[in-house]
């Protein structure tokens, strides 16, 4: 497998600071990958005799069992922990966690957390590359890498694209690493959504912000719709899941406003009939599918490149 | 030690207007006399050339944690730590283990710190039993065993209610009411500022507002039941605009500002570092401008440390978990230094706010050179240039964000009732034992 070599880092932490070389990078090893995974035998010996970890500190099924597949699909060794909230909160840090998995010799620590900034206080101890599979409401870069990978295979090109966000934005990381990742890359991002769920001086990121939707759908080539969570209801954050899904969900009505060829994302799992409505969730414009089989290969890239690394670095 | 000499020093005391070479001779722990270079005697000597001689410095918001944490800091660590920045008295907050609500656990932190205490310990009272919020803890027994101040810190004093009846009975012993102003109802989990940086981090926010809400509240009851207040580690452009404006109109309210909410923005939780957990919490440029402009017009009237060790173990903790707090008492100098240097405050005003002005608010005896008075004071050395290692640190604790700054200006001495309890470069001189002064002989470098 051969790529350009714009990849030289430890860990993956956030698209924050990845260049357009690097994300480009990303995504042409994912091509690679994506045909390996629509041949019969779905394996390359590409990681053989390495060890990834996952540590989900959050449970994930979807990303985790994405990074798996991902990873032994590279013929890697794979060790998964899940640490349930209640041993993380009996006192053993993160930082002796972080020390106990070095001592297993891996060589990749996939790490889920649901605080902010925890993959980068372990990338500082341990000698293992980390990838960030989501730390808190931060960044979730390789799901910034599969959503623009989905947009590119559908478009043939990313840069000029504009991209409508709409949800809870203050509490997603989806959105964050999306942002900085189309940023970098040239597109048009407007995000969307109650002023409660939009963080402050967020059009500083360089991002439009809006709170019509109506408005917004009809300009736009991607539509990214992003998870409700119901416990924000209770934060008063908005009065009632009937009311936001009137004001902020996509169904056919507002389908039909929009351009014919918008693309319809979602970072699942979807609340059906709340952010989304059923029939569109299904249709043929939504990539939610196509994104979860694009995330295998997009984290298969990932894992080569970053395992390049850390052998390159062992090596010398 | 019968008779000391602090010779040939700049001798600095604000609150006598004093700054200039003197001699200062200290006799059975208490200042006994300053006068022109030469003309004061004694056989033990420090030699202060080219140093500045003040007032220890008094520290208004100190946690020393014991009881109760001594895995954190112990009145011996914490008053070692503080003789090391210059310290010779430290004001000690309730929130201890058993909390600080009653005159047994006074007289014990009192007693402690007589037996193994570098600095002097003058101990805040609980507001409220237990940190509680509900019921008014002994505040008169309190008093009579020697708190200073009453205050939940730690905790806001939630409720309106016994906030006014907090001031209006602290005015009956004369105590301030030591307020730490947050409404915690605004921020629900919220572990940093509110700003860019937290936007894009996505840590839960603390809007200044958080502060100011309490600020604005606690300067109102301050104004209805005249008991004086005094407003801790004030953070935001707003608290100082209200308080400004609470001076103006004859409110009786103080405040202080901590070295780290001068010298830090929140641009430095980007790192996740958790010694940058703080709270309040570290807040933006133009809130440190604020601060500045307040220490300029005198609407903050001191320099707390708010020094809050924590454990290792607690401070590797991930973001959200780590508690909040960070170590200053051995760092506050060498950082407020550079106030002079911006021009902020002359160095006699930056040593007031460090020395007199935390005393007045007290009603302790502290923070004045005058002769009669306890012989309480640093040596300084304000050319020394050095790196900042916590591991060097007298705290038991190392939780400090300052860890590998570049500083000027260092405490090299420092006092308490004439006894060095501090003591970085040897500065003892021994006059000659002839009947001829010492003075007469030639000069002699001694630094
Ligand atoms: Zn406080």
């Amino acid at each position: 497998m051969e790529t350009d070599g714009h990849f030289a880092r430890k860990d993956l932490l956030g698209l924050e600071d990845l260049s357009s070389e690097e994300i480009l990078t990303v995504l042409q090893a994912a091509k690679s990958f994506q045909e390996i995974s629509r041949r019969e035998v779905k394996k390359v010996p590409t990681l053989r005799g390495q060890t990834v970890i996952n540590l989900f500190y959050e449970p994930s099924t979807r990303t985790r069992t994405s990074f798996e597949l991902a990873a032994k699909r590279l013929s890697a060794d794979v060790v998964n922990f899940t640490v349930s909230e209640s041993s993380a909160v009996k006192g053993e840090t993160l930082v002796d966690t972080a020390r106990n998995i070095e001592s297993m010799h891996s060589d990749i620590i996939v790490v889920r957390h649901p605080v902010s900034g925890a993959p980068h206080l372990l990338a500082r101890i341990v000698k293992s590359a980390v990838i960030n599979a989501g730390d808190g409401t931060h960044e979730h870069p390789s799901q910034g890498l599969l959503d623009l990978f989905t947009i590119q295979e559908h478009k043939g090109k990313l840069e000029g694209l504009k991209v409508l966000i709409v949800g809870d934005i203050s509490h997603s990381r989806v959105a964050r690493s999306n942002i900085y990742g189309m940023r970098t890359l040239g597109l048009q991002v407007t995000v969307c959504g109650p002023p409660t769920l939009i963080p402050v001086e967020m059009e500083r990121m360089g991002v439009r912000v809006t709170y019509d939707f109506d408005d917004a759908l009809t300009k736009t080539d991607v539509i990214m719709m992003l998870r409700i969570q119901m416990e924000r209801q209770h934060g008063g954050l908005y009065p009632s899941l009937r009311e936001y899904a009137r004001l902020f969900g996509l169904n056919r009505d507002r389908l039909n406003r929009a351009k014919p060829d918008v693309l319809i994302m979602h970072p699942g799992p979807v609340n059906r009939g709340v952010e989304i409505s059923p029939e569109i969730a299904d249709c043929t414009r939504s990539l939610i599918l196509e994104q979860v089989s694009n995330g295998v290969a997009v984290r298969m890239a990932l894992l080569y490149l970053l395992s390049r690394g850390a052998y390159g670095k062992a090596a010398h | 030690m019968e008779k000391l000499l602090i010779r040939g020093g700049h001798v600095l005391d604000p609150s006598r207007g004093i700054d200039a070479e003197m001699d200062l001779l200290i006799e059975k722990g208490r200042i006994a006399a300053l006068g022109p270079p030469g003309t004061l005697l004694a056989e033990e000597i420090l030699a202060a050339h080219g140093r500045c001689v003040v007032p220890g410095f008094v520290d208004m918001h100190t946690h020393l944690r014991e009881p109760g944490f001594d895995y954190k800091e112990t009145i011996r660590t914490g008053t070692a730590a503080a003789a090391a920045g210059g310290f010779t008295s430290v004001a000690c907050m309730a929130n201890t283990q058993p909390v600080n609500d009653n005159r047994t656990v006074t007289e014990y932190i009192l007693e402690k710190a007589r037996l193994e205490g570098s600095a002097n310990v003058y101990p805040i009272g609980a507001v409220s039993k237990g940190l509680g919020g509900e019921e008014l803890a002994e505040i008169g027994e309190m008093a009579e065993a020697g708190i200073v101040g009453i205050s939940d810190d730690g905790q806001p004093v939630r409720d309106s209610h016994l906030m006014r009846r907090a001031l209006e009975y602290a005015s009956m012993f004369g105590l301030p009411v030591i307020s730490h102003c947050e409404d915690k109802t605004i921020c629900p989990g919220g572990v940093m500022n509110e700003s860019f940086v937290s936007t894009e981090l996505g840590l839960n926010p603390i809007p200044n507002a958080c502060e100011e809400i309490m600020v604005a509240r606690d300067i109102l009851l301050a104004e209805l039941t005249r008991g004086r207040l005094h407003i801790a580690h004030v953070s935001t452009a707003g608290s100082v605009h209200l308080i400004r404006d609470a001076k103006r109109r004859g409110v009786p309210v103080t405040c202080e500002v901590t070295p780290h909410h001068l010298f830090l923005t929140d641009e430095a939780v980007r790192s996740f570092d958790t010694t940058t957990k703080v709270n309040p919490p570290l807040r933006t440029a133009a809130d440190g401008a604020a601060l500045r402009e307040g220490l300029r017009d005198g609407t903050i009237d001191a320099i707390a440390t708010d020094h809050a060790p924590h454990e290792q173990a607690a401070k590797e903790l991930d973001f959200s978990m780590a508690p909040f707090g960070l170590i200053g008492l051995e760092t506050a100098f060498p950082l407020c230094l550079r106030l002079v240097k911006e021009g902020v405050l002359t160095l006699s005003q930056l040593i007031a706010k460090m020395t007199v002005e935390p005393a007045r608010i007290l009603s302790i005896p502290k923070g004045s050179l005058a002769v009669g008075s306890d012989a309480d004071l640093a040596i300084l050395d304000l050319e020394k240039r050095y790196v900042i290692d916590v591991r060097n640190f007298r705290s038991r604790s190392r939780n400090c964000p300052f860890d590998g700054w570049e500083v000027q200006g260092k405490a090299v001495c420092t006092l308490r009732a004439g006894e060095i309890v501090y003591e970085a470069e040897n500065l003892r001189e021994r006059s000659a034992r002839t009947s001829w002064s010492y003075d007469n002989l030639p000069r002699k470098i001694v630094y």
